[in-house]
């Protein structure tokens, strides 16, 4: 089966931007150039005026399965990013039982198969349980598929048993990701310390929960020369950090999330549980600083942290209600908001969501070279769109941004040479 | 005149104007128990729901004694946290005591924002009783009343809120209020019992309670919470007391005529010395008398029973 993508304007970052044909076939891409022609069985996909990008890659997702299936399954996830223009996405190990062993990590790649969407990539536990005392059997996590080991959201808080770990991840070359809080300093909290949450009476979580654990991990990096990814990373204090270890050429690679560029603090008033994340919504100035960040290169990808939740689970009173929203759908209009802003080229944004994390990880992807996995996206920059939460593929509905009007849509979808989203299709 | 609001949720949300007229009914309800017969129709068919997710004996027997006195029936609602089921949320608990037609529900809860989110989904009336650190307005509206009954007006009044402001919903609303009403209001406690940014409501912030003391009409202590030593607060109660507790050499630091207040329940010989709280200066069992009378002024405001 092969697929002529006609006359877009092709992205493919740091290799090649310009109006030119793809051709894909068995699979891989075939062909780039101007005025290819489609062998006799392929099937004509007319891009002009839309954008032609590899497919994105996420390196934060969390799809739920096994253990929370009512908040999202990998069927579900994969559809929802799909729909989002991502082709590969990365899974966070806390899920029940943690993936922290080679039988859940074989699980989630079969159901990954099953669904037949997205290449879900599981991202294997660092210590047993995520418990923060034994490391994980990391050397087979990694032959079973594992792309990075993470205890992401119950960060490893002995900074011996962080040591290890990194040391232990160089034999296999994976990158160790640290959502980066200080649970004593956090304990309890609920959002960003500050003036907002002294007046709401919630506990907050001050940015120096962050910081602090960003400056231990930069410290044990060096030490190591592990490759280390910090995960969302929402503050000044982060940014500053990270720029300055990234100076002095240590191994880091960081994230950062739409709805930490987009969003404040402000947005918890009324208590509103979709606005309870976690690391919290910050301030201006950290908002600030993000873009900044990401307009220099000091933070190198945008990642979703996809976190779906029921509804009636965010429906508690805001200290009762989980930490977390969903993403995938919303991440690239936002994204290229970005880019109208001025803070990113087009080319930049594109590169945080593709290249950029595929390099982090060193994955096989976020390329349109030829012979590379046709993993594909095709998306109308201009298409004006009201997000609305009920039509999202993914089984939870937890977003803040329900009702903003928003520019940018996918058209296509294309994984492995195969479409598995089309705008105004309802998939299989 | 009338309280043009669904809900009293918080004082932070009420304009100087409400906050006066809550004091101003208060005061013909205040009439009403010290008569023979402490009973008004004025609620007669309305019932109001004491829903207390959180143990309180002295605010909900308040409120069942101001809701009884307006010929309102009451019911008391306490699901400890531990039996609502795990799923169950606070709206559904809530629909649920409003498809009994409630036209009030008084809610107690240790999170902040409960009241808000109750509000929100419910059509009955709700009145914050206490959510987490966030607010409590009635007991900030009784302290007010009590402060008003001693003849002081509030503009310019000197007030110390003495203790641990951060976790304090009563140390909350008093400086909502407070700073509304024209006062001058002063926080009194260790750097650890301070909430980030308070200043910036209009507080003052003294570490040292000689100096935050100098002057004062009103002195109001916070009840400290034992179990949080051990968190890193303060050291030990014995330092605490001695730092932070009012004696009565320390009430003499402050204006002749001050009086001194404390939302109970007290500690004695710890925020404030036995012979302080049953001295001349203590209006602490004014303040509870008084609730009843500020109470029923609110029931009857929020009940609609004067439109």
């Amino acid at each position: 089966m092969s697929i002529l993508i006609k006359g877009g304007r092709v992205i493919d970052p740091g290799r090649f931007v310009g109006t030119v044909d793809v051709l894909i076939d068995n699979g891989k891409i075939s062909a780039i150039g101007p005025n290819l022609s489609a062998p006799v069985e392929a099937r004509t996909i007319h891009a002009s005026g839309k954008l032609v990008m590899p497919g994105f890659v996420d390196l934060h997702v969390h799809f739920r399965e096994p253990g929370f299936e009512y908040k999202e399954t990998i069927q579900s996830g994969s559809a929802a990013a799909v729909a989002g223009g991502f082709t590969t996405v990365c899974c966070m190990p806390n899920t029940n039982p943690v993936n922290d062993n080679q039988a859940v990590t074989e699980f989630m790649l079969e159901r990954s198969r099953l669904a037949g969407l997205a290449n879900v990539l599981p991202i294997g536990a660092i210590t047993k349980g995520s418990e923060g005392k034994e490391l994980a059997e990391i050397g087979d996590l990694r032959r079973s598929g594992c792309v990075a080991i993470s205890d992401d959201g119950k960060p490893v808080m002995n900074s011996l048993v962080m040591r290890r770990a990194m040391e232990y991840a160089l034999a296999f070359d994976l990158a160790v990701v640290d959502h980066c809080e200080d649970l004593h300093l956090a304990e309890g909290g609920c959002m960003n310390e500050g003036l907002i949450s002294t007046e709401l009476g919630l506990p907050g979580i001050p940015a120096a929960a962050e910081d602090v654990m960003v400056a231990r991990n930069l410290s044990l990096s060096e030490l190591t020369g592990a490759r280390l990814h910090l995960a969302h990373i929402s503050t000044a204090g982060s940014v500053r950090m990270v720029r300055e270890a990234k100076g002095r050429g240590i191994q880091v690679t960081a994230e950062a999330c739409p709805h930490h560029f987009m969003l404040t603090e402000e947005l918890v008033r009324g208590y509103n549980t979709h606005a309870k994340m976690n690391p919290p919504l910050r301030t201006w100035t950290d908002v600030h600083a993000i873009k900044e960040g990401l307009r220099d290169g000091t933070i190198d990808v945008i990642a979703t942290d996809h976190a779906p939740h029921a509804t009636q689970e965010k429906q508690q009173d805001f200290t009762e209600a989980p930490f977390g929203i969903v993403g995938l759908e919303t991440a690239l209009p936002l994204t290229l908001g970005l880019v109208e802003e001025g803070v990113l080229s087009l080319e930049q944004a594109v590169q945080k969501l593709t290249s950029a994390p595929a390099a982090a990880f060193g994955l096989n992807k976020g390329t349109l070279a030829v012979g590379a996995d046709a993993d594909v996206v095709i998306v109308d920059q201009y298409e004006q769109w009201e997000v609305d939460p009920s039509k999202f593929r993914s089984k939870s509905r937890n977003t803040p941004f329900a009702g903003w009007k928003v520019k940018g849509r996918v058209t296509v979808t294309i994984v492995g040479g195969r479409v598995v989203f089309e705008a105004g299709v309802t998939e299989q | 005149m009338s309280l043009k609001r669904k809900d009293l949720l918080s004082l932070a949300s009420l304009s100087a104007d409400e906050i006066t007229l809550i004091l101003e009914t208060a005061d013909s309800f205040k009439e009403v128990t010290g008569r023979e017969i402490k009973k008004v129709p004025a609620l007669r068919g309305k019932t109001v729901v004491n829903l207390f997710f959180e143990p309180s004996t002295r605010t909900r027997t308040s409120f069942e004694l101001a809701a009884k006195r307006l010929s309102a029936d009451v019911i008391n609602f306490a699901p400890s946290s531990s039996s609502v089921v795990k799923g169950e949320t606070l709206l559904d608990t809530a629909r649920n005591i409003e498809a009994m037609q409630a036209d009030i529900i008084v809610l107690r809860h240790s999170s902040a924002g409960a009241a808000e989110t109750l509000a929100n989904g419910v059509k009955s009336s709700v009145i914050n009783a206490g959510d987490g650190w966030h607010e409590h307005p009635t007991q900030a509206l009784l302290d007010l009343y009590t402060i008003r009954q001693r003849g002081m007006s509030f503009k310019g009044l000197r007030v110390a809120i003495v203790g641990d402001v951060s976790h304090s919903r009563v140390a909350r609303s008093n400086i909502y209020a407070l700073v509304k009403l024209g006062a001058e209001v002063r926080l009194v406690g260790p750097p650890t019992m301070m909430p980030c940014g308070v200043e910036k409501l209009g507080p003052k912030v003294y570490h040292h309670m000689d100096e935050g003391l100098r002057d004062v009409n009103v002195i109001m202590m916070l009840r400290l919470q034992l179990e949080r030593q051990g968190r890193a607060l303060f050291p030990t109660i014995r330092e605490y007391s001695r730092l932070y507790g009012l004696t009565a050499d320390r009430v003499r630091l402050a204006d002749t005529g001050v009086i001194v207040m404390h939302p109970g329940p007290i500690n004695r010989g710890v925020e404030i010395a036995p012979e302080v709280a049953d001295s001349l200066s203590s209006v602490i069992l004014d303040q509870v008398a008084n609730g009843v009378a500020v109470r029923m002024g609110i029931l009857y405001l929020m009940s609609g029973a004067n439109s």
